[in-house]
């Protein structure tokens, strides 16, 4: 046996023994530590657990769509013109035959009409860009309310946030290269929030738009921002976002075996690697279905953008709509003074109180734990319903947005509703006010409610009232369903070998479990 | 072969851990398929696995359908369902592989504090403290160099980001095109005469020769509209403005700077589609409603000999949205 050791390998035998039981896949693991140390810490990330719950995978839908958006945008980038120089079309599409527009509304149409599978690309990617900020919202709820942002996850909170505005602002400056008749006029709106700037705002409009409104280079400053700058941001970002997850390691929800000093969940690999792998080709999926089947921002019904035309219930994406409802509902007040004049009615919907809400949203942690006054490390996650306070906060938040978002559609309303325009309007400016109110002090009391419902949260078991032959009613359980008898197991740390199929196993199935048989040593790290 | 410290190697040849030189195959604790960690699909691995290999199989004939879409240049709605399902399906298949057929757990991994000793805390804090004091507080001077040299080149290097983005506003945001007898066209470029539109009629007229300029387009863009047959007066001080009924606003909405370019024709109001502004068009545009601060810029008009529409002059105020250096004056009237 040992004179293997001595023994220049000389046969396949020898080759293969002296590679040891894991063969080629040692070797390479052997060359790439000898040079890069990685197989203490790439051993450890294989066993990374990942905690299990439904609500931890909204940031996946986000990092996903992220990924679609590259390689969809990547695609548009070898179509797409980023030029304002006029053109007339003669293309593909023939309603649009002999009008003149800007190349960069041209290329896009022919994006749309005249490269396969560019209109698929274009769909893609403008869903992407929804979902993209859809789901940041959603994760970030879920942080909130269940108060993963703590310490010490104050910094990866303040990461999301920056991440939200920057997805935010890319989708804003995504949807305006077009230069179709709405994002024109969205740029314009863009251009007019700008000059209300006191003190700067002109200056800065014209540094940004190279002139007066619309000048000839916005198109172009905005794709390289939009295509290399942000996403460029973004992307170091989300390595910060996402290091700094490995680094603290997951939150989880409180259960049987988990501690703040613990994570109990499955593996990185192959589990939780087999999961997330496919549900990024479901995300994928699901967003080509979307950009196949549900139309989305049909440019060429649009028309080029020309400064003096407008179509009728212009709106911005969904994610812009909490600004615009607060720019319509916001009252006419604006400040002139010794030849100055300061547009309150522009400047405070869109420049300061975003710009409030962003920072609430920033400083949030902060402010808790003023309240709080708990510095201690958690890693273990509230329920909403024992955080009442946080909750009825974060529920108000909400509501205002939502408010404002409903706002944004005053005149679809007025004319769904058949009522004045007026009243809508002026309900809309009391709602922003009492809504958040009603609705976070409701979510309160409610938190407060629940806690008192003795086993809430637990599953429950249906009685059966039945009515005996003399008429006596009886109520006894139901018929237990499956599931009703689970309990979590004693967790256990990851073992190297997992065997699957009894048949590989054969007749070791009932001894090879045990730790103790000589010759066979546990690796515990 | 049942030993358990007998291990398959990648060939599929066994290789006992005793014979395996210098190395040692390290057996484990093995998860089995009646392992309580399992899921109870895996109990049953083979009808799993026979599901799981469905999905897969939809899965990679939608991406097939999907290159042969792409080939041949299918519907774009063809293109997207093949591509959209085989991704799906295929996905669907793994993550049910990992949910059914790959151990769930619970494992555990212990949380290793982040925190270093209170020792390295201080080594750390008196390193930046000692040796900053040594180099900082005995060389003021360069520290004052050097952050003061930093700091001017931050200065200055937003000169070129900012100053040769664009130019600066001086009055350009004042001004418009419109001039004593400038000629209002259509878009177009006709000129319009004072007999062709009804009692009621709207349109967008531009300084002769701007129609389809940008500073046409975007900042003199005017709206006129007939509201009656005879002069009349919106605001005092301008009796002369609106010869025959013949009125024109800017159409740069004082909110954010859309077109307004709804006319509500009975109540006499244009309306801006963005914010919903109001603007009566009766008493000079003043705002009846909605966000605008201030009423749309009247331009005085006159009929010439031949029976064109002409400017008296230009604006008497700055048109479109407010803005700090814009002045209060022509507010109201003239």
């Amino acid at each position: 046996m040992s004179t293997v050791e001595t023994a220049r390998p000389r046969t396949r035998r020898d080759v293969k023994r002296a590679r040891g039981p894991y063969g080629r896949v040692q070797q390479v693991v052997d060359e790439l530590d000898d040079r890069l140390g990685l197989a203490k810490g790439g051993r450890t990330f294989l066993d990374k657990i990942f905690p299990d719950h439904w609500s931890f995978m909204l940031g996946e839908i986000a990092l996903y769509s992220f990924v679609v958006l590259l390689v969809t945008g990547v695609f548009l980038t070898l179509y797409f013109v980023p030029s304002q120089a006029t053109v007339i079309y003669h293309g593909a599409y023939k309603p649009l035959d002999g009008v003149r527009m800007s190349e960069a509304y041209e290329s896009t149409v022919n994006i749309s009409f005249a490269v396969r599978a560019g209109l698929l690309m274009r769909q893609m990617h403008h869903w992407a860009a929804d979902v993209f900020v859809g789901a940041i919202v959603v994760h970030m709820a879920r942080i909130f309310f269940t108060g993963a942002f703590r310490k010490p996850r104050e910094l990866n909170w303040t990461i999301g946030v920056t991440l939200l505005i920057l997805a935010i602002l890319n989708g804003f400056i995504g949807y305006s290269l077009p230069d179709d008749l709405i994002s024109g006029t969205g740029l314009r709106i863009g251009y007019s929030i700008i000059l209300s700037i006191p003190f700067v705002g002109s200056y800065l409009a014209f540094f940004v738009f190279g002139g007066t409104f619309p000048g000839h280079v916005i198109i172009d400053r905005l794709y390289i921002i939009h295509v290399l700058i942000i996403p460029l941001i973004i992307l170091g970002l989300l390595g910060a976002h996402l290091g700094l997850l490995v680094r603290q390691k997951h939150t989880q929800f409180p259960g049987k075996g988990r501690t703040e000093h613990n994570v109990v969940g499955s593996p990185m690999f192959p589990t939780f690697m087999a999961k997330t792998t496919g549900f990024l080709l479901m995300v994928g999926g699901g967003l080509a279905l979307l950009g196949g089947l549900a139309q989305i921002n049909p440019i060429w019904q649009f028309g080029p953008y020309q400064a003096s035309k407008i179509s009728y219930a212009v709106q911005p994406d969904w994610y812009m709509g909490w600004l615009d409802g607060a720019l319509r509902i916001m009252p006419s007040w604006q400040w002139t003074a010794w030849g100055h004049t300061l547009p309150w009615e522009v400047f405070f919907p869109a420049v300061l109180f975003p710009g409030l809400i962003f920072n609430v949203c920033f400083a949030w942690p902060a402010i808790e734990r003023k309240f709080t006054k708990d510095n201690a490390l958690h890693n273990l996650l509230d329920r909403p319903r024992d955080r009442p306070k946080r909750t009825g906060v974060g529920v108000a938040m909400i509501a205002l947005l939502f408010t404002l978002f409903a706002a944004s559609s005053t005149d679809v309303l007025a004319n769904f509703f058949h009522i004045s325009l007026n009243e809508v309007l002026i309900f809309f400016r009391f709602a922003v006010f009492v809504i958040p109110v009603v609705a976070g002090f409701a979510a309160w009391r409610i938190c407060l409610e629940m806690q008192g419902v003795t086993g809430i949260g637990k599953r429950k078991r249906a009685m059966v009232i039945s009515r005996t032959a003399t008429g006596e009613y009886v109520s006894e359980d139901s018929a237990p369903r499956p599931g009703d008898g689970h309990r979590e197991l004693e967790p256990e740390p990851v073992p190297v070998r997992i065997e699957l199929e009894p048949a590989a196993v054969g007749a070791a199935v009932g001894t090879s479990a045990d730790d103790d048989t000589p010759g066979v040593r546990r690796v515990n790290r | 072969m049942t030993d358990e410290t007998q291990v398959t190697d990648a060939e599929g040849d066994v290789v006992s851990a005793h014979d395996a030189g210098t190395r040692t195959a390290v057996a484990m604790p093995v998860a089995r398929f009646d392992d309580p960690h399992m899921r109870e699909a895996a109990r049953n691995p083979r009808q799993a696995e026979q599901i799981i290999a469905v999905l897969m199989l939809i899965g990679i004939a939608g991406i097939a359908g999907f290159g042969a879409a792409y080939w041949q240049n299918a519907a774009p709605w063809i293109i997207a369902v093949t591509l959209g399902v085989g991704l799906f399906f295929l996905g669907f298949g793994m993550t049910a592989w990992g949910k059914y057929l790959m151990p769930q757990g619970p494992f555990v991994e212990e949380r290793h504090p982040l925190a270093s000793s209170d020792d390295e805390r201080q080594a750390m804090a008196a390193a930046l403290v000692e040796r900053t004091g040594v180099v900082v507080k005995r060389r003021r001077l360069l520290g004052g160099l050097l952050g003061g040299g930093l700091g001017i080149f931050g200065i200055v290097a937003m000169f070129p980001l900012l100053r040769s983005m664009g130019p600066l506003p001086g009055d350009a945001l004042d001004r418009t095109d419109w001039k004593k007898g400038t000629y209002l066209v259509d878009s177009n470029g006709r000129r319009v005469r004072s007999d062709e539109m009804e009692v009621g009629g709207i349109m967008t007229v531009y300084p002769a020769g701007l129609e389809n300029t940008d500073a046409g387009q975007a900042i003199d863009q005017t709206v006129l509209i007939r509201v009656q047959d005879t002069a009349f007066t919106t605001v005092k001080g301008r009796e002369t403005w609106a010869p025959l009924g013949y009125v024109a606003y800017s159409k740069v909405c004082t909110h954010l700077g859309c077109p307004v370019g709804l006319y509500e024709r009975e109540l006499e109001l244009l309306v801006c589609p963005c914010h919903q502004s109001m603007f009566n068009v009766r008493d000079g545009a003043v705002p009846q409603f909605g966000p605008a601060p201030r009423p749309l810029p009247q331009l005085p008009l006159y009929i010439d000999a031949n029976g064109y529409l002409r400017s008296q002059s230009g604006y008497d105020q700055a048109v479109g949205p407010g803005f700090w250096e814009r002045t209060n004056q022509g507010n109201g009237t003239a």
